[in-house]
């Protein structure tokens, strides 16, 4: 998986509450069988509207985004992960995420960062004002720096230390065999099986 | 040994699949039933090719094609090319891998979250996952059922765990009784509604109460169906005698010595008398009536006898400027009655709506009445399975004579990836689960109903109970 330390770039403001992984990707991009080439597909439907922020040229290359409350909410898809990966995000920031979003993000190496709800308005303001506003976003120190202002942010510490090393989560989970092999030896003989 | 105390029914079944358990990390699950589908696993059996793995217990796994099938009827060929090669991905990925697959065409194949209960595989105690939210219908049984991404499922894949921090607790009490012709989705839609859509962020629901407790698990289903509408990550129903009597003599279900025992550890999956939540809500069943979405999330919704609030009726904020997003997209005005809603299309179907007694409650509305001239009805069945019942109970019959049309299983219109799909502007009454915007196509408009409002929507060709149409007085 990717790794993030520290990254620096331009924000967009995304100033909606309640973005569900249907807006990030509708359902009719998620025929691929590949992880690449989904950033097409991000918010389509916005997108298709001239006035759509991420449309504003003085946003382009922006690679942090700025949302409102509660994104990432409904169908569990990574593909809305990829899909904001793939377009050049590293980082969104808000004040709530949907779970099952935030856990795929740290999966897929983007980082979800939660910070206070005033400090995301706080920003919004900053690159409403001044688009090309630089942003440092530092997993090590938990911390998000907009025009000199610095504001902490919440990541779960498992989450955080895998982005900083870039695990192999699923490596990790094999070097447990031997304890996974003796929970198996236990399992209870009624459950089922799909294969006879 | 310690005394142990009380706890929940939810920290019961994590508490027996923590495989390993340290200070400071996530415990490491062991997952007993993972269920495959063709959109959201492909990623993964690359990831487990790349890296030269294989999947661990293959026979703890079942893939169905569901999202992406064609309903027109099962032999018809995959005409969009995309599809098929997600489909065909799917098949050769469960080849070489040796996971068992209901493919089209087999007379098991369903959406993955009929599948299961419907083939006795979903049972009391287990832990679930599946590449996609609603996974949590399957806690209906008491099982520990969540959904997960892409990354997750090749981690499930390759090593039959998961690492998952423990979730908080919330206990969903719902008192009284459900009155006649309102149904478990009107009492969930009223619930999402009255909690709005994050209370149950980072938390595993319980939903207990004497409501509950009289539901069928077809009810219990759709009410676990949609807690992730409201953030929980999982949902569940303490199993009894209800549970036990709908998995005897399914095919997977424990038969013999075996059946015995299963029972016996099914009756102590109940939380302790005294066990904590960390959250409770308390509904009363009592005043409810059927309930319809107006808005573009499933909070935003009301009794069907009421009207579309008004912006200025929400917190300022994110709450209110999300209504006055809502309205617009949805074409509605402040105040107009519910009812008044004209709609085009109607959707019986989804994994919320789509088994056999959703199918029957919509049938007897529909008997001996018309689909509206200019509505279209999909009825969509759950799984195959579903919809041969179906047929041997002649409801296929009842809903070809009333205009609809008669589809084959999968997850069509519920999320618009095949070619069932609202077109910019049309409105639809839809038993799914998720009204979001562009949900069920591009431009698509839609409220959720429940089964018999659905029915009585396609004969009014507006937003209707059945109590309207048999002249009775509207409650
Ligand atoms: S029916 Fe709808 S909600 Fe259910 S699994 Fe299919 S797409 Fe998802």
């Amino acid at each position: 998986m990717l790794s993030f330390t520290t990254h620096r770039g331009t924000a967009v403001p995304l100033r909606r509450g309640s973005v569900d992984t249907d807006q990030i990707i509708p359902a009719r991009y998620l025929k691929r069988v590949t992880r690449a080439g989904y950033g097409e597909g991000l918010f389509a439907e916005w997108r298709a509207d001239p006035a759509f922020v991420l449309n504003d040229p003085r946003y382009a290359g922006a690679s942090v985004l700025l949302v409102g409350p509660e994104f990432g909410i409904g169908s569990s898809r990574e593909h809305a992960v990829w899909a904001l990966l793939d377009y050049g995000f590293r980082a969104v920031v808000g004040s709530s995420f949907g779970d099952i979003f935030r856990v795929n993000a740290g999966k897929a190496g983007l980082l979800a960062a939660v910070v206070d709800e005033v400090d995301v308005h706080r920003m919004c303001d900053l690159v409403e004002q001044q688009p090309d506003a630089s942003f440092e976003v530092d997993l090590e120190h938990r911390t998000v720096t907009s025009d000199s202002v610095t504001v902490s942010f919440e990541i779960d510490d498992h989450t955080r230390r895998r982005l900083l090393q870039g695990v192999d989560e699923i490596g990790v989970a094999m070097t447990h065999e031997a304890e996974i092999s003796s929970y198996e030896g236990n399992r209870a003989v009624f459950l089922p099986r799909t294969i006879p | 040994m310690q005394p142990q105390r009380p706890r929940t029914l939810a920290e019961k079944v994590w508490d027996a699949h923590v495989v390993r358990r340290e200070p400071g990390e996530p415990d490491l699950l062991y997952i007993d039933l993972h269920l495959v589908h063709e959109v959201t696993s492909p990623q993964a059996f690359d990831g487990l090719r790349l890296a030269g793995r294989s999947v661990r217990r293959p026979d703890l796994t079942l893939a169905t094609e569901d999202h992406n099938v064609p309903t027109a009827g099962a032999d018809h060929p995959v005409n969009d090319p995309v599809s098929r090669r997600q489909l065909e991905a799917l098949r050769h990925n469960c080849a070489e891998f040796g996971v068992p697959l209901r493919s089209l065409g087999h007379a098991e194949q369903g959406i993955v979250h009929v599948i299961g209960p419907q083939l006795g595989l979903t049972q009391p105690g287990m832990t679930i996952v599946c590449g996609d939210s609603h996974t949590s219908t399957h806690g209906a049984f008491g099982a520990l059922a969540f959904g997960i991404g892409t990354s997750e499922v090749e981690q499930v894949l390759a090593t039959q765990t998961l690492p998952q921090t423990r979730p908080r607790s919330m206990a969903v009490t719902v008192t009284g009784s459900l009155p006649g012709g309102v149904t478990a989705k009107d009492l969930v839609l009223a619930l999402v509604a009255a909690v709005g859509i994050s209370r149950g962020r980072g938390h595993i629901v319980e939903y207990r109460g004497p409501a509950i407790e009289a539901m069928s698990m077809a009810e219990r289903m759709t009410i676990c169906n949609m807690s992730i509408e409201w953030g929980a990550k999982a949902g569940l129903v303490a199993p009894d005698a209800v549970t036990s009597a709908y998995l005897r003599g399914r095919p997977y279900a424990p038969t013999g010595t075996s059946w015995e025992a299963a029972t016996e550890h099914w009756r102590t999956l109940r939380s302790d008398p005294g066990a904590a939540y960390d959250d409770e809500v308390q509904l009363d069943a009592d005043g409810l009536e059927p309930f319809v979405t107006w808005g573009t999330n499933p909070s935003q919704g009301a009794p069907l006898s009421g009207v579309v609030p008004a912006p200025a009726d929400f917190r300022p904020g994110a709450d209110r400027a999300g209504a006055e997003r809502a309205l617009a997209y949805m074409g509605l005005s402040p105040g107009t009655p519910l009812r008044a809603i004209g709609i085009d299309t109607v959707f019986l179907g989804s994994c919320t709506n789509g088994r056999i007694e959703d199918l029957r409650a919509a049938a007897e509305v529909l008997a001996g009445r018309s689909v509206a001239p200019g509505v279209r009805m999909l009825v969509v069945a759950g799984s195959a399975q579903v919809r041969q019942q179906a047929e041997a109970e002649g409801l296929d019959v009842v809903f070809r004579s009333a205009g609809a049309e008669w589809r084959g299983a999968g997850c069509s219109m519920c999320l618009g990836m095949n070619a069932d799909r609202l077109d910019p502007g049309q409105r639809c009454a839809s038993t799914s689960n998720r009204n979001f915007e562009g949900r069920q196509g591009e431009g698509g408009r839609t409220h959720l109903v429940s089964p018999p409002v659905a029915a009585a929507t396609a004969v009014a060709g507006h937003l209707a109970s059945p109590a309207e149409l048999s002249g009775v007085a509207a409650c």
